[in-house]
């Protein structure tokens, strides 16, 4: 058996990871969202070197300057100054550090735990799954926002206590995920099968079924990825969020309401950049889904 | 329909005194010493340090300090307000018409737009109109609410003067109190041209707070209209001979509306997270604003049962919906 | 003049071949036709172009689709639907999905009622309670205001027909009426049909793939094959000696008709899907009589002296 016929390349199955990117790039706006993030990821890593300024130096001859495309721009400040007169690029580029860390970090540190007790929840049905069902139920019981605003209220402002109660808010949706795919996957035969073979349990819940759970979950941490970056400006436009003198987008505006007569771009521009990142990652997650899991496609 | 409801109402009980505990629990959470904090000062006198804890409550085992929480919510008091020495549950009372005057326009705002959004979508599926609404759909899903009240105030109150920036009515007005419903109470009123100066007040918050329901509805219609009008009973309405608004709208729409109804309550939740945010902008004198600005001035028993006040509320919202989703769907009803 | 004319039908979906292909029938009035071929055959889609139920992305193309003296494929939407659902009514294979889960039973009846009778209120509920007693359902006062969930398989089809012949249609079609239902209730579904296509004289176009039934109801069959009629004859000649190979072995897979046979006869290979349609004659690449020419030539439907064939050596015709 040493000769080897050349394999037609049209019979072998596409890679997982291949059927995935065909199906993704399918959707154009997915594909934009893509671009968008790659982008803001870019400017987010390497903001000292992207950003023309200093977030935080502040050009007193220059408060409020208008963008470079209106009377009284100037080009040194692209997108213009704020009231004090620090430059508005900067700032953006640097805010993107921010909400970025946020979103990731708050959906690492609600993942894991929502991962774990879902898990939980669904292989001890009996004994723990209804009393960790029904603290998640409580916590829904609070709209999110609501929930995070408490929990700032408690632990107070700032970065770290913004990320904690986001983490926390976005949780039960992970819990609630996890245990209802855990539970249908219970039930197949290829859980038999493992347990007959002897997988003992963190085998049988880490190897065997937690894998066949991600699609879902996936999806779930790219649409919380984008309200963590919604509820964090919130709460830094509330106050209750990063304080300033810090270029985070929601505490930005906060600080731009007050000219809102005056100047439209200190308003307009740090929402535009909530905006369109929210939004591109929401045409991600749209794509994810699609592709992923063509059963989800009509869920919410 | 009475085991159905009596059924949900026992899943009430477990999860409303779990609410209870974690509003217990918040003002037994916050870093340092709470009377220092609530006082706002430090080093407090230790004679009144022992009398604020002794008046709190805070001195005795936790369990007991549970319980007489429970029991104080029991007797109808929900403590008073630091700062104005009102009670909670009156200015709660005052303040909630407002708020639900809001989430009410927001909701008829959202519920109409997004139902017509969503079947037009589903009707004309892969055109360019389809496309489109799907989206400015997803756009106002993703948007930053606060800002978009600001780019709204910028553009229709500072630039072209047609909305008022805040409130609920103009000053020049003076409107009693009857049903704490502005549009109402100014129809009451003899004040000629006050009901359309609240009008002019809500339609911008109505608007701002009604976005993202309105971009759920909207793309939730579209997809169980979508699913519906596959169905076979849709095909056995259509060889009945009956016109096609009819299929679509007695036979399509009300099937869908059930999974669309309960995303609707769903909203209610969001409403509310939305009107902290709407209020706050709008300078809408509503729980919403009322909460953060306690907050603010850390005036806890206010946080404590304003939040606890705003989940029972939801919890209520949602058991209503199920109610209403068992009255629009039968199979639902009769299940035993 | 025959009451409803098909000539030269095809449906198609998209750029791949037609699901329905060039498709001759008449029924007459008052007659029993049956429409027999496997599922996938196009016997369903057919009479969907009929009622004018195939949407976009489909299209319907005929020289002819006449019904009671009106070409359907001329009408407008509105002028359609008086015949629709009026004088052309239809009833479907699933009952259990047929139905709307959101209304009462008495609700989609007297819908039919008002529509095309004009009847409204009380006027259309006594007449709603005359159709169901009419399909024979137990305690039917009680039954008006019953939701579909409530009824069980046999119950709702009941309905779906009394629905059906609400406005007394001239031809009704009823798509595989008894498929979905248990085998005891199947026989008394195809009673109450025949009943009441007798009763009120009514044409009636039976699409099913059990050939036992049509033995039994029909005076005439067509039998279809991939999107073509292949067979059109009288019951009960046609059974007793079909011309073409397709229909032989269909009555070979009837276990009645191989009483004494060791195995069930049946016929290998599938049928062509849209995509893999062989060049001649549609059934060459399974047909035990096959011949050269077959392979190269597509048959027309050839009219003999008891119906018609799409072969180009019909059995027993010389």
């Amino acid at each position: 058996m040493t000769t080897s016929t050349p394999l037609d390349q049209s019979l072998l199955y596409p890679s997982p990871l291949k059927e995935f990117w065909q199906a993704f790039a399918h959707n154009t706006g997915a594909l934009g969202g893509l671009a968008f993030m790659i982008l803001l990821v870019f400017c987010a890593l390497f903001a000292p070197w992207v950003a023309p300024h200093d977030p935080s130096e502040q050009y007193r001859d220059f408060l409020l300057t208008p963008p470079v495309w209106l009377d009284g721009g100037q080009w040194q400040f692209l997108l213009g100054t704020d009231e004090l007169g620090r430059d508005l690029l900067s700032r953006l580029i640097h805010g993107a550090r921010l909400s970025l860390l946020i979103g990731l970090a708050s959906v690492v540190l609600s993942l894991i735990p929502g991962i774990l007790l879902g898990l939980v929840a669904g292989f001890f049905p009996r004994l723990l799954g209804p009393g960790i069902m029904r603290l998640m139920d409580i916590m829904l019981a609070l709209p999110s926002l609501l929930l995070a605003v408490a929990i700032v209220a408690i632990l107070g402002p700032g970065l770290i206590n913004t990320i904690f109660a986001i983490a926390i808010v976005s949780l039960p949706s992970y819990v609630r995920l996890t245990r209802a795919a855990v539970m249908g996957e219970l039930n197949r035969d290829y859980v038999t099968a493992a347990q007959l073979a002897g997988a003992n349990l963190p085998r049988l819940m880490f190897v065997t079924v937690l894998p066949n759970c991600m699609a879902p979950l996936i999806v779930q941490a790219t649409l919380s990825f984008s309200s963590a970056i919604l509820d964090a400006a919130a709460l830094g436009f509330l106050g209750l969020g990063v304080q300033p003198p810090t270029p985070e987008w929601g505490t930005m505006l906060a600080s731009a309401r007050d000219y809102i007569e005056r100047a439209w771009w200190v308003v307009s521009l740090p929402g535009l950049a909530i905006l369109l990142s929210v939004l591109a990652i929401n045409l991600m997650g749209d794509g994810l889904r699609d592709a992923l899991d063509p059963k989800l496609k009509n869920a919410q | 329909m009475l085991s159905f409801i009596a059924r949900r109402l026992g899943l009430l009980i477990p999860t409303f005194f779990g609410v209870t505990l974690l509003t217990f629990a918040l003002i037994r959470l916050i870093p340092g010493d709470p009377v220092e904090v609530m006082m706002g000062e430090r080093r407090v006198d230790p004679e009144m340090h022992a009398q604020a804890m002794e008046r709190l409550g805070l001195n005795k085992p936790l369990y007991q300090q549970y319980f007489d929480y429970i029991g104080q919510l029991a007797s109808g008091n929900l403590g008073e307000s630091l700062r104005s020495r009102e009670s909670v549950w009156n200015e709660f009372l005052t303040l909630f018409p407002a708020t639900v005057e809001l989430a009410l326009a927001a909701l008829l705002f959202a519920g109409t737009l997004g139902l017509i959004a969503g079947v037009v979508a589903a009707l004309k599926r892969g055109t360019p109109l389809d496309h489109g609404v799907m989206s400015i759909a997803l756009t106002g899903y993703s948007m930053p609410i606060f800002w978009w009240g600001l780019l709204l105030i910028m553009f229709f109150s500072v630039g072209l003067g047609w909305t008022p920036v805040s409130g609920r009515i103009d000053l020049l007005y003076d409107i009693p109190p009857v049903t704490g419903f502005m549009l109402i109470d100014t129809l009451l009123s003899d004040e000629p041209g006050a009901f359309v100066d609240a009008l002019r007040h809500l339609i911008l918050p109505a608007i701002v707070l009604g976005t993202i329901p309105l971009a759920v509805i909207a793309r939730m219609t579209r997809s169980a209209m979508l699913e519906v009008l596959r169905e076979d009973y849709i095909r056995t309405a259509r060889a009945k001979g009956l016109s096609p608004t009819r299929v679509v709208f007695v036979h399509g729409l009300r099937n869908a509306l059930i999974p669309v109804l309960t995303v609707f309550g769903l909203q209610v939740g969001t409403l509310l997270a939305g009107a902290v945010l709407t209020e706050t902008i709008f300078s809408w004198p509503g729980i919403g604003k009322w909460l953060i600005e306690a907050i603010g001035a850390r005036d806890y028993p206010v946080v404590q049962n304003g939040i606890l006040l705003i989940a029972c509320l939801v919890i209520l919202v949602n058991f209503t919906v199920d109610i209403l989703y068992g009255l629009a769907n039968p199979r639902i009803r009769h299940q035993k | 003049m025959s009451l409803l004319n098909i000539r030269n039908l095809s449906v198609r979906f998209g750029p791949a071949m037609p699901v329905v292909d060039g498709l001759d029938l008449s029924v007459e009035q008052g007659e029993v036709l049956a429409i027999v071929g496997e599922s996938g055959s196009g016997k369903s889609v057919t009479m969907m172009a009929l009622m004018g139920l195939i949407d976009a992305p489909g299209i319907v193309q005929a020289d002819c689709l006449q019904f009671d003296g009106t070409d359907m494929l001329r009408l407008k939407g509105r002028q359609r639907r008086h015949i629709v659902g009026k004088d052309l009514a239809m009833v479907f294979q699933d009952p259990m999905t047929a139905l709307n889960p959101s209304y009462t039973v008495g609700f989609q009846i007297e819908e039919v009622l008002q529509q095309h009778l004009g009847l409204k209120g009380k006027a259309a509920r006594a007449r709603a309670l005359e159709l169901l007693e009419r399909v024979e359902i137990p305690g039917a006062a009680s039954r008006l205001d019953a939701y579909p969930h409530q009824l069980s398989g046999g119950m709702s089809q009941r309905v779906a027909i009394a629905m059906a012949i609400a406005a007394e249609p001239k031809l009704l079609i009823a798509d595989e009426p008894t498929t979905a239902l248990d085998v005891t209730i199947q026989a008394q579904i195809m009673e109450l049909l025949l009943d009441l296509q007798r009763d009120q004289g009514m044409a009636l176009v039976l699409i099913t793939h059990d050939l036992a039934v049509v033995a039994e109801t029909a005076q005439r069959v067509c039998v279809m094959y991939a999107g073509q009629a292949v067979e059109l004859g009288h019951v009960p000649a046609l059974f007793d000696a079909p011309s073409h190979p397709y229909t032989e072995a269909l009555l070979k897979a009837i276990p009645e008709h191989s009483a004494g046979a060791s195995r069930l006869a049946t016929l290998p290979g599938i049928v062509p899907g849209r995509y893999d349609r062989p060049l001649g004659c549609l059934l060459s690449p399974r047909c035990p009589y096959v011949q050269e020419r077959c392979h190269q030539q597509r048959p027309a439907l050839e009219p003999h002296d008891r119906g018609a064939a799409r072969c180009f050596f019909p059995l027993e015709v010389a």
